[in-house]
């Protein structure tokens, strides 16, 4: 009986062994592998960020690190101590390294120090012996060789939030080191160049201490984006606008290749990689000049005299006005019971179209504009390029407006007056543009009227096509331009004063100065405080498109600095200094050498 | 009479005698069984003898020689010794508790230089030899009594109550259980143990308050290990998990990943059945089965040819012993059986649970070398 009852168990023993050995197998080694596997990311180098010559704007660098392991210490504090000979080790890093230590799992290195240099470095490396538990180490993290130069083009990283964890399913976001495109290119193409995670597998024991690893699949590096800036011209138009609250922007009027664009004040986007510190944050955020704004294609500003010559020309093509005809100026136009005044007291007498282009006189464009009515003035200004997003693949484009009557009764519920046109005749009223949409009206003006679209990402595989035509008498545009190349090169043109000398070609643009405070009448008879006299905050926009060379134009520059005075004085010189950078080097030919050029 | 006359027609053995009649296809499968428990400490310990299989194997080793020893000494001795033996345990135990509520705290065992002893399991073997000779000298008539059952209830107690205080439900289970067995094995009638289970409901539910909070929770954890995972039913999860996944052919001698990156607990003592059953698989746990099975099978046949009554409860008491210590230690791991802390028959690391059974065997053999002695029932030894 007793041997019954033992054979009945033992029994019961061996059906539980079948049980879970056979008939459970698959199940239980699928637990087994979960327990013992674990899957370990490997982040991919992001891709650089490359001028049109394959010059690094952002890239990775190599990060020297020093890590603690504290199991492999023999008295942690001792180890620190003997590691603040090389390295320098505050107060509060030690207590952070404590905190983890304690908190961890000890064969987890803990982060001391980060972004040593190289001698510092090799000092940990050398002195090894004496610092047990000291672990060198290399990572990458993102570095932008040229600082605040293109910062709001390019962007920058920082460390992923919840939410975008939660809206991108990629597991690299999980990875607590990993940064992402937080702005500019680095966010708009984040997913190019972030590339694609490799993963290792290693078989880990209960502590999860990795024993061996098992497989691995390594990462895709992000692929680099191509711009078509090239970094000389970017730095020579960035450094020429440094002091000012400006925009700056070189393009290739036949290709819409943006060589250029920049905005001013800047910021260093390698400040935002760890974090930026919050004394830092504030301070770009409450700055007036605001820097964190990309003015070249988020800030929008009334044109002023820039917008002339499409009010010309929208005149030229309706047959309203002749290439001989004249329009008179007294200096002051009356429309209904208010008075407009020109920028020259007493009026410019009677103007060709080309005349008024040169001297910008505001009555003539009163007056043109009246006849001409806003809807051919809006359908050129769109033909050129105004009120429309480009959609160059750039954070934050503004549309600007290019007004008309539909578009103001739309906003205003009112309809649109005589007076409200010649506001926009002369680019005030309702109508603003970007930089940007200015540095494309003149490349449209300069490349014979060609609907070119700017662009910032230079691709080799696609072909270059030439843009259609804007459908504009080619006469009519000669005229235009030639108004433009009187502005510096004729006597009476408002930026004679700083006409390129001594050259053996001509640059051609226009000037603008537009209000920011409108002038009362009051004031304009108690005596207009010269704009020097006032608020920054309240002195005039100054702006100016430019092209050149006249004889073979190339280039197209629209300057825009922000409260900087009158466009004649302030903006004319830096268009000047651009544009005979980009003519000279072209001339010189002392140009960089592509990639895969070299002899 | 002269004691010599009573022991009948018996021819004695020399030593010479005794050492050829031993039997050696036994001692070889015992050789066999610690074998795999060297291999598997081998093998837990990621395939080094130190710490564990080297010191099992010099236990073993002191321990074959104490088998052996006992095994030639006539049968009548250890009767001699058996209550002597069961108050030198109870008195050991007695000390442990002593030292225990010194302010020691909870202790188990006894240093005693060259390694521990934990009188509780030396009691073991004690209480079958009590049993066996109170049985043994109580004539067929008075083994049915009920006042009969008095004294036997007494040497189950008295070391179950010190047991229990350790506090060691493993061993206190053991204990009862064998104790019990005894009894049944002597002849006592059915009916008393069927009265004895019903007696035993509401012992069972004064034993639970006597219980230490972490018993309970082993109690309640085995009843669903599912619902803490990561708490007292990890232990049970994860040997499952060991056992499932070693399939019938094994993962391979120190292939075990539950075991070698140690998501299985205490695998070198209570859990060693897992890691034998993951690297060795089906087979493996089969053939350790198998080797039990042919210990136990030669106890019980030997069992039924010995002559004294003695010899037989003897022999009954360790078989039950050693079949608990098995039946409950894989149970367990299997989790057919809450986690009670019984390690497995001569495999398990530790000291004194192999000395136990080394000591146990030695006295079955003893009997079967024995077997032809009859020792007159009452009277001497009562």
């Amino acid at each position: 009986m007793l041997s019954g009852g033992m054979l009945l168990l033992s029994s019961a023993l061996v059906g539980r062994m079948y049980y879970l050995q056979v008939t459970s197998r698959s199940q239980y080694e699928l637990l087994a592998e979960q327990n013992r596997i674990s899957m370990r990311l490997l982040s991919p180098t992001r891709g650089d960020i490359l001028d049109r010559f394959g010059r690094e704007i952002a890239t990775s660098t190599t990060d020297y690190r020093v890590n603690v392991i504290p199991e492999e210490t023999e008295e942690l504090q001792e180890t620190l101590k003997a590691l603040a000979q090389y390295v320098p080790i505050s107060e509060s890093d030690n207590e952070r390294i404590s905190k983890a230590a304690s908190r961890q799992r000890s064969f987890h290195p803990i982060n001391v120090a980060n972004n040593l240099d190289w001698q510092t470095f090799s000092n940990v490396n050398v002195n090894m012996p004496d610092l047990p538990g000291i672990q060198p180490d290399v990572g990458t993290s993102r570095f932008y060789p040229e600082r605040e130069l293109a910062a709001h083009l390019i962007g920058y990283v920082g460390a992923v939030n919840e939410q975008e964890v939660a809206e991108d399913p990629d597991p690299l976001l999980e990875l607590p080191d990993f940064k992402i495109g937080k702005n500019g290119i680095e966010k708009v193409l984040d997913s190019q160049l972030r590339g694609s995670a490799g993963s290792s597998q290693v078989e880990v024991n209960v502590l999860g201490r990795v024993i061996r690893e098992l497989s691995r699949q390594d990462s895709v590096s992000g692929r680099d984006v191509r711009l078509t800036i090239d970094l000389d011209i970017q730095k020579f138009a960035a450094n020429r606008v440094r002091d000012e609250s400006a925009a700056i922007l070189v393009m290739d009027i036949h290709s819409g290749e943006l060589l250029g664009m920049a905005s001013t004040p800047s910021f260093d986007p390698n400040d935002f990689n760890g974090g930026i510190s919050q004394r830092k944050w504030d301070s770009l955020r409450s700055d007036i000049r605001k820097p964190l704004i990309n003015k070249t294609v988020s800030g929008q500003y009334s044109p002023g005299s820039t917008f002339k010559m499409i009010v010309a020309l929208a005149g030229l093509e309706a047959g309203i006005i002749k290439p001989d005809d004249k329009l008179g100026c007294d200096g002051v136009f009356r429309i209904g019971n208010r008075l407009a005044h020109c920028w020259k007291d007493g009026g410019h007498g009677n103007l060709t179209v080309r005349e008024a282009i040169a001297q910008s006189c505001d009555e003539f464009f009163y007056r043109l504009s009246l006849d001409v009515g806003i809807d051919k003035i809006h359908e050129m200004a769109a033909r050129f390029g105004l009120g429309e997003r480009y959609n160059i693949g750039i954070m934050s484009e503004a549309r600007g407006i290019n007004p008309n009557g539909e578009w103001k009764y739309g906003q205003t519920g009112e309809r649109w007056q005589g007076g409200d046109t010649i506001n926009v005749g002369i680019g005030q009223g309702y109508v603003s543009a970007t930089p940007l949409q200015l540095c494309v009206m003149g490349a449209r003006l300069a490349n014979g009227g060609k609907r070119v679209l700017p662009k910032i990402f230079l691709d080799d595989r696609v072909e270059y096509e030439e843009p259609a035509s804007l459908g504009i008498n080619p006469e009519h545009l000669e005229l235009v331009l030639q108004g433009m190349e009187d502005v510096y090169n004729h006597q009476r043109g408002t930026a004679y004063l700083h006409r390129s000398r001594g050259k053996d070609y001509k640059i051609g643009g226009k000037t603008g100065t537009t209000q920011v405070v409108r002038i009362s009448m009051a004031e304009r008879q108690t005596g207009v405080l010269d704009n020097e006299d006032r608020e920054w905050i309240q002195r005039d926009h100054a702006l100016f498109v430019g092209y050149g060379p006249v004889e073979n134009p190339k280039y197209s520059v629209a300057v825009l600095v922000e409260h900087g005075g009158s466009g004649s004085s302030v903006t004319s010189p830096i268009a000047r200094d651009v544009l005979e950078f980009l003519i000279d080097r072209d001339l010189t030919a002392e140009q960089p050498e592509l990639p895969g050029q070299e002899v | 009479m002269p004691i010599s006359s009573r022991i009948g027609d018996h021819k004695k053995k020399n030593l010479r005698q005794k050492l050829t009649d031993l039997n050696w296809f036994i001692v070889f499968i015992i050789v066999c069984v610690a074998s795999i428990g060297f291999a598997m400490l081998y093998s837990v310990a990621g395939g080094s003898i130190d710490p564990w299989a080297k010191n099992q194997f010099i236990r073993f080793m002191i321990g074959l020689i104490a088998l052996v020893v006992i095994a030639v000494i006539d049968v009548r001795v250890w009767m001699f010794l058996a209550y002597p033996f069961y108050a030198a345990a109870l008195g050991l135990l007695v000390i442990v508790d002593v030292m225990g509520s010194m302010g020691k705290g909870s202790q188990r065992w006894l240093d005693v230089g060259f390694m521990n002893i934990q009188p509780s399991e030396l009691m073991k073997i004690a209480l079958v030899m009590a049993l066996a000779r109170y049985y043994h000298c109580l004539s067929d008539e008075d083994t049915l009594k009920l006042k009969s059952l008095v004294k036997p209830l007494i040497l189950i107690a008295l070391p179950v109550l010190l047991v229990l205080r350790q506090p060691d439900l493993g061993t206190t289970l053991l204990i009862v259980m064998g104790g019990i067995a005894l009894i049944f094995a002597a002849g006592v009638r059915m009916w008393l143990f069927i009265g004895g289970a019903i007696a035993m409901i509401p012992a069972a539910i004064g034993a639970w308050q006597f219980l230490q909070p972490y018993q309970k929770q082993r109690v309640l954890t085995f009843l669903d290990p599912e619902s803490d995972p990561l708490g007292a039913g990890y232990h049970i999860i994860q040997s499952k998990i060991a056992l499932g996944s070693g399939g019938v052919y094994g993962k391979g001698f120190i292939q075990g990943t539950q075991s070698q990156l140690n998501f299985l607990p205490e695998k070198h003592t209570d859990f060693i059945f897992t890691v034998i059953a993951e690297e060795l698989g089906l087979i493996g746990g089969l053939s350790l089965l198998g080797l039990y099975f042919i210990l136990l099978a030669y106890a019980m046949i030997v069992s039924v040819s010995v002559k004294s009554q003695f010899g037989r409860l003897l022999i009954l008491g360790m078989v039950v012993t050693f079949f608990l210590y098995m039946f409950i230690n894989i149970a367990m791991v299997m989790g057919l059986l809450p986690v009670v802390g019984v390690p497995l028959p001569l495999v398990s690391y530790g000291g004194s649970a192999m000395l136990t059974l080394l000591i146990g065997f030695g006295f079955i053999l003893s009997t079967a070398i024995h077997k032809e002695t009859s020792i007159p029932r009452g009277g001497a030894f009562a």
